[in-house]
């Protein structure tokens, strides 16, 4: 299973999401440039985590218009999966890949700590390994992570099974209904502010985020018809 | 031809950094002043004579980049 981390310019989380895919599940791994306008190789696309363009105009406004974007736009047609964390969360709201738009702390403060996760929905791609209901230990670290959407969206999302995470204990940022991550209808592509690239080890405080690579790589045995691994 | 944009973030959209200049403001002794809402202005020179045209394509600016519909709302000025 090939995977491809973007960089964009800024993006600093690129080496953590390819260091993760390789400790956890050691598949075949390439950073592919923002310029990049092929992603046909590519099983998994990670968009990961900093601060795309500055963070100018909005955090993701700018990135979402990068040549590569419109390789991940046929990518999430295709079913292929995709990942974004944090910025790539932004940057994936953004493009209209997946509903609703992350706005400035409630606290107006850069939160930087682990936070409890409860996983909503386990029949993604990337939540499989984990039992509904779950509470998982995965660090959180922005200061636009408060998840933005009206009522009616927030009422579809619920009804087709779109939330993914949510805060379990203090709400870190203001998000509507405690909302940590979603994913679009057909469930291959996720969007989440806490970074499990960040949590694959115990040396690292959580290895609760390793099962999110352990998962994608299950889906796509599944897919094409192959043993799946533990 | 100059090109006047106000992007806002939409009444129903919480707006933490206007909620502490309101603070802000209460505590310099501003006691009238009631809720605070910040946005952007931004100033386009346009290359255009075409008036129509021109707006048509700022339009396109502000719904694909200078706002996002989900969380803003924006208003324009043609200017000349």
């Amino acid at each position: 299973m090939n995977f491809a981390v973007l960089v964009f310019p800024a993006s600093n989380c690129d080496i953590d999401c390819f260091k993760a895919v390789e400790d956890t599940i050691g598949q075949p791994v390439d950073y592919v440039f923002h310029t990049a306008t092929d992603l046909s190789q590519y099983d998994a696309i990670l968009i990961p985590g900093g601060f795309s363009y500055g963070d100018y105009l909005r955090c993701g406004a700018i990135a979402q218009f990068a040549p590569v974007m419109a390789e991940v736009r046929k990518a999430a047609e295709a079913g292929k999966f995709i990942l974004g964390i944090c910025n790539g969360f932004q940057i994936l709201t953004e493009a209209r890949l997946l509903p609703g738009a992350l706005i400035r702390n409630n606290s107006l403060k850069f939160r930087c700590h682990s936070a409890d996760l409860i996983v909503e929905n386990n029949s993604t791609a990337f939540t499989r390994a984990y039992r509904a209901g779950e509470m998982i230990d995965i660090p959180i670290a922005h200061g636009e992570g408060s998840y933005y959407v009206d009522d009616e969206t927030l009422a579809q999302l619920k009804a087709d099974n779109q939330i993914v995470f949510r805060y379990a204990g203090e709400n870190p940022n203001g998000s509507v209904d405690n909302i940590a991550g979603v994913c679009n209808k057909e469930g291959n592509v996720v969007g989440m502010m806490p970074h499990p690239e960040r949590a694959v080890h115990e040396l690292l405080g959580s290895e609760d985020g390793a099962r999110m690579f352990t998962s994608v790589l299950n889906a796509w045995r599944e897919r094409h018809g192959a043993a799946s691994v533990r | 031809m100059k090109a006047k944009v106000f992007v806002t973030i939409k009444e129903n959209v919480l707006d933490p950094q206007g909620n502490a200049v309101q603070g802000a403001l209460h505590t310099m002794g501003f006691a009238e002043v009631g809720k605070v809402r910040i946005g952007k202005y931004m100033e386009i020179e346009l290359d255009t004579a075409d008036r129509n045209e021109g707006e048509q394509r700022l339009i396109a600016m502000c719904e694909k980049l200078l706002a996002n519909t989900v969380i803003e709302d924006y208003r324009y000025e043609l200017e000349g």
